[in-house]
């Protein structure tokens, strides 16, 4: 039924200078071949090159990965077994979700990068039996000032917009920053989430001698070749030649391919399942055969290609989006095939499951490549290297800052609508109202919360969920840094009133070889594995991104955090924003003028100085217990955490949703506390919270008994001005509304 | 009890025919199932939602390769018989190529996909999908879609105005028709329109993401309820089709 057949051709020999233009070290070119017995094929020179690349490998970070919290609590499966982690909600049900990087692909070709990192997330989890339910990203720019930022930023909202729209899954948070290290690099963050029952879980194996293996979904295409080898080196001048190692996505066909692969796991004659993602083919077969520890032959002919002339080593090595790999038992391939029929999708036999160990793929019967199955992954054969690491220089420099040097600014205000006016502070409407925030009828909280909710029909209960990370915290103090992750993601997902229970993580560094790179990682993994203990929160897997710089600088180290939370009873949600007069507003946690890393400090000097905002992991968890107690009491009316520009933008963006409301906050500070240091400081565990003054008590002897600070900033009114100590600070909530909505559609005026 | 049967059309590609189901089903009680676009009839249905989505993931055009679908024929005689059918966002689109409804729908003024809240000011509450509404009520019901920019010739315009086949309008709050609350571009701040007999509804806003008191508001439920009293009362004798009374 297609028309484009394989062909075989003469190979270019395999010599030690090929291996090295693949990207293999002299060393593991000379492993290949003790592991062969023999000079590797072409095929599998491509084979072993992506397979070992550190985008499939992990090769520089899994023994720093290891030393994570990565089981326990309600973990169904550790991390790294399946293709997501997988969390038990209770009621037999299941959530399976997942945060990848795809920031390569996105930097020299944004709309196709983002559109088929959302893609490939999305199978991630379709391809465990889950039906995604929500979708996240986090996403970091250079400043809106530069054309090309301008162009990466509105190409990569698009390219997210227009698969996730199409698809039908509900884009429901996020994060945007913009800093001028991320101009060359950005970084595209995609997380996905879906829910699956226990009993119709899929694996990602390869079992059962005679079992065929199927590729179903879209066909194969020269789209792709190499984009793992190109996600594992730095970006440069020649990455713009590399564009066509950028897969094209078609959420179209990926809808049809959820519906379908849904259907066919429903049947019970799917053995295993696994997305066709980094590394296609190659990825899939070698990775489902060495997890069920069975060998596999599989005849290129019978894969349907989109195009003539297509050798094995590119059809192994093709990334063509909207594939998956499927063991179907012996004699259920029909069933299959009336599914995918249905769906007008391919499903073809390409092989079989086999004893022994080996991958075997042939053409037309041709062996053009034959190799032990865990030789090639993770956990198995692959390499796996511990880096040298080294305090990096620049933080002798930063470190020595002494906020005391800092002045005083004559105009409060002044400094307040700057940040309001920040494009990392301000709205990102223009951003989410791109998205389909809406579709499956689940979203309760969107972009009023400080993280999203969506419920799970036919249940009480809810799933809260939200991406953090302040790139210049962890730039500034990578394990303090990394811990804020950690810790605000989860203030995040109590502040709409749910228990914080796992984390995914995307971890983006810039060249492991570096050793003060190789050292921010070494940090923020330690850092992430204290937070998620402290929390209880485990890791139930993610993504690691290295070689994420330009040739103007290297990124932030930003460990992205993907937070899981449960509400056992979504009618208690709370959201951020406040929408009556008369309500108390009270601050949870230390009041505090540390200004350490906050967006403030940076501005005023042009640059990220001092060390991260204070965090105590004690304090943040009694402050965060305290919270999540008064909104289950149903004390809350409104909840916010004080995170990016201070007290003065958390309490003002609290305002900004019913019109005419305003509050006048009278701040009682010690001897020598700095005024612009309390309202603009982001130091962290601090929670605003709006509350009717019947409960204002209640909330003061939970607080207390706890261990938790109050301090009780005002009364909302209907004066339509946020007013601080008498006038120090004064504004009108309309123009700072004004400024607030304003500013990313005023940078961006004029262009489309 | 009688209940009102809907049908939701499911074409590849359709993402809000779950949501649409729900509603029709689970909040208002009623009987809801799904049709296969590559079915030859509809069977026995009250009424015919034809879902958002991206049906044939909008390629060449905007429901432009839907409406060959082979359940479309019969969609299309249902409608003929005075059936009523009701297409919302991309089910709007579809309506439209099947020349069921006049006019297309052009990409965004802005040329940017939006999802968020609108309001809807209700036009006439003398058909069956408005009839729980009051003439110049203001309904909050979200839009998500990138194409729903109604537009049509000027006398095709003039002549839907004239007979009053516009139902809804995008509106300020108050009901007040400005070019702020216009949210694409839509000639005359349309939003939705019935067919001269008005037993064919097309709207890009999603009422049935407004229905669930979960999620907050339930003002899209009353054009729901609307439909529900209007085939219950049909089949009480109360209220004859349309088509019928020509």
């Amino acid at each position: 039924m297609h028309q484009f057949k394989p062909i075989l051709r003469q190979d270019p020999p395999v010599t030690s200078e090929l291996a090295k233009e693949h990207g293999l070290t002299a060393e593991e070119f000379e492993r290949i071949h003790e592991i062969l017995g023999r000079m590797p094929t072409y095929t599998e020179l491509g084979i072993f090159s992506v397979m070992w690349s550190e985008h499939c490998s992990y090769k520089n970070s899994i023994l720093m990965l290891k030393t994570l919290p990565r089981e326990g609590g309600r973990l169904l499966v550790a991390a790294g077994e399946e293709n997501a982690g997988l969390v038990d909600i209770g009621d037999g049900m299941a959530v399976a979700f997942k945060i990848e990087s795809h920031n390569h692909p996105s930097a020299v070709e944004p709309y196709q990068g983002a559109a088929t990192g959302v893609g490939g997330i999305l199978r991630d989890i379709f391809s465990m039996g889950a039906r995604p339910i929500a979708a996240l990203n986090s996403l970091r720019f250079g400043t809106l000032e530069d054309p090309h930022t301008r162009y990466l930023f509105k190409r990569v909202v698009k390219g997210i917009g227009d698969y996730g729209n199409s698809f039908g899954v509900p884009t429901v948070a996020g994060e945007v920053y913009f800093e001028q290290c991320y101009a060359r690099n950005p970084l595209v963050n995609a997380m996905a989430v879906g829910i699956v029952e226990h009993t119709g879980v899929a694996k990602a194996f390869a079992k059962g001698t005679g079992n065929s293996v199927m590729i179903v979904g879209s066909s194969t295409g020269r789209d792709g070749i190499h984009g793992a080898t190109f996600a594992s080196e730095e970006i440069s001048e020649a990455s713009e030649a590399k564009r066509p190692a950028v897969q094209v996505g078609d959420p179209f066909t990926e809808k049809l391919l959820l519906e379908a692969t849904l259907e066919a796991i429903k049947t019970g004659c799917v053995v295993g399942v696994q997305d066709m993602g980094a590394a296609g083919i190659t990825c899939s077969t070698s990775e489902m055969s060495a997890k069920g520890e069975s060998g596999m032959i599989v005849d290129l002919a019978h894969v349907p290609l989109r195009e003539s002339g297509m050798t094995a080593y590119e059809i192994m090595l093709s990334e063509s989006q909207e594939r998956m790999l499927f063991i179907v038992k012996k004699g259920h391939e029909s069933d299959v095939n009336k599914i995918f029929d249905k769906w007008d999708l391919h499903a073809e036999v390409i092989g079989t499951v086999e004893h022994g160990r080996d991958l075997i793929v042939k053409v037309d019967g041709e062996v053009v490549a034959n190799i032990p199955a865990e030789t090639l992954v993770l956990g198995g054969g692959a390499p796996v290297y511990r880096r040298d690491a080294k305090e990096p220089e620049y933080l002798k420099e930063t470190r020595s800052f002494d906020t005391a040097s800092l002045k005083m600014p004559h105009d409060l205000t002044g400094e307040l609508r700057r940040l309001l006016r920040h494009p990392s502070i301000a709205s990102k409407r223009w951003v989410f109202e791109q998205y389909d925030s809406m579709v499956r009828t689940n979203s309760v909280v969107t972009s009023d919360g400080d993280a999203a909710i969506v419920r799970i029909k036919g249940s009480r209960k809810g799933l809260a969920v939200k991406t953090d990370c302040n790139g210049r915290y962890v730039y500034l103090n990578p394990r303090v840094g990394a811990q804020i992750a950690v810790a605000e993601s989860a203030r995040n997902v109590v502040c709409v009133g749910a228990t914080p229970v796992a984390i995914t993580n995307c971890l983006n560094f810039g060249n492991p070889y570096d050793p003060e790179v190789y050292w921010q990682f070494r940090e923020a993994v330690i850092g992430i594995g204290e937070a998620c203990r402290h929390f209880e929160t485990p890791v139930t897997g993610g993504n690691v991104s290295f070689y994420n710089e330009s040739p103007e600088s290297a990124v932030y180290p930003t460990p992205v955090i993907g937070m899981l939370g449960i509400l056992e009873d979504v009618e208690k949600a709370v959201s951020g924003r406040i929408t009556n007069e008369g309500l108390e507003v009270l601050l949870l946690g230390p009041l505090s003028d540390d200004l350490g890393g906050s967006q403030y400090l940076t501005d005023r000097l042009g640059r990220p100085v001092g060390d991260c905002p204070l965090l105590d992991l004690n304090i943040e968890r009694t402050v965060q217990q305290t919270v999540l107690e008064a909104i289950r009491a149903g004390f809350v009316a409104a909840a916010h955490d004080i995170a990016d520009g201070g007290l003065a933008v958390a309490l003002t963006e609290m305002l900004l949703s019913a019109p005419g409301l305003g509050i006048s906050i009278t701040l009682d500070l010690s001897p020598g506390m700095r005024m612009d240091g309390v309202l603009f400081g982001e130091a962290q565990s601090r929670i605003l919270i709006a509350v009717a003054r019947e409960h204002v008590e209640a909330i003061k002897a939970l607080a207390k008994s706890k261990g938790t600070a109050v301090t009780k900033m005002g009364t909302v009114d209907a004066t339509g001005e946020i007013c601080v100590n008498g006038g120090v600070l004064r504004i009108r909530v309309e123009e700072a509304r004004g400024i607030y909505e304003q500013a990313i559609p005023e940078m961006l005026k004029g262009e489309l | 009890m009688k209940r009102v049967r809907f049908g939701v059309i499911v074409f590849p590609g359709s993402n809000c025919d779950h949501d649409a189901h729900h509603v029709a089903g689970a909040i208002l009680g009623q009987e809801a199932r799904f049709i296969w676009h590559k079915e030859g009839s509809i069977g026995d249905v009250d009424v015919v939602i034809v879902p958002g989505g991206f049906s044939y993931g909008d390629y060449l055009r905007c429901g432009a390769i839907a409406r060959f679908s082979p359940v479309m024929q019969d969609v299309v005689r249902f409608a003929k018989r005075g059936g009523l059918v009701i297409g919302i966002c991309n089910g709007f689109q579809i309506l439209t190529e099947a020349a069921l409804l006049p006019g297309v729908l052009l990409r965004n003024a802005s040329l940017r996909f939006s999802c968020k809240d609108v309001q809807l000011r209700v036009e006439r509450t003398d058909l069956p999908w408005t009839n729980r509404c009051t003439t110049g009520e203001v309904l909050r019901v979200p839009i998500a879609h990138g194409e729903g920019n109604f537009f049509a010739e000027a006398e095709t315009i003039k002549r839907i105005e004239g007979n009053g086949q516009v139902l809804f309008r995008y509106a300020e709050p108050d009901g007040r028709l400005t070019e702020a609350s216009n949210p694409n571009g839509s000639i005359n701040n349309i939003a939705g329109i019935v067919n001269e007999q008005g037993n064919v509804l097309g709207l890009m806003p999603h009422p049935e993401r407004a229905s669930d008191p979960a999620l907050g508001n339930t003002d899209g439920r009353k054009i729901f309820d609307s439909l529900v009293a209007a085939v219950l009362s049909t089949h009480a004798g109360a209220l004859v089709a349309p088509a019928e009374r020509n």
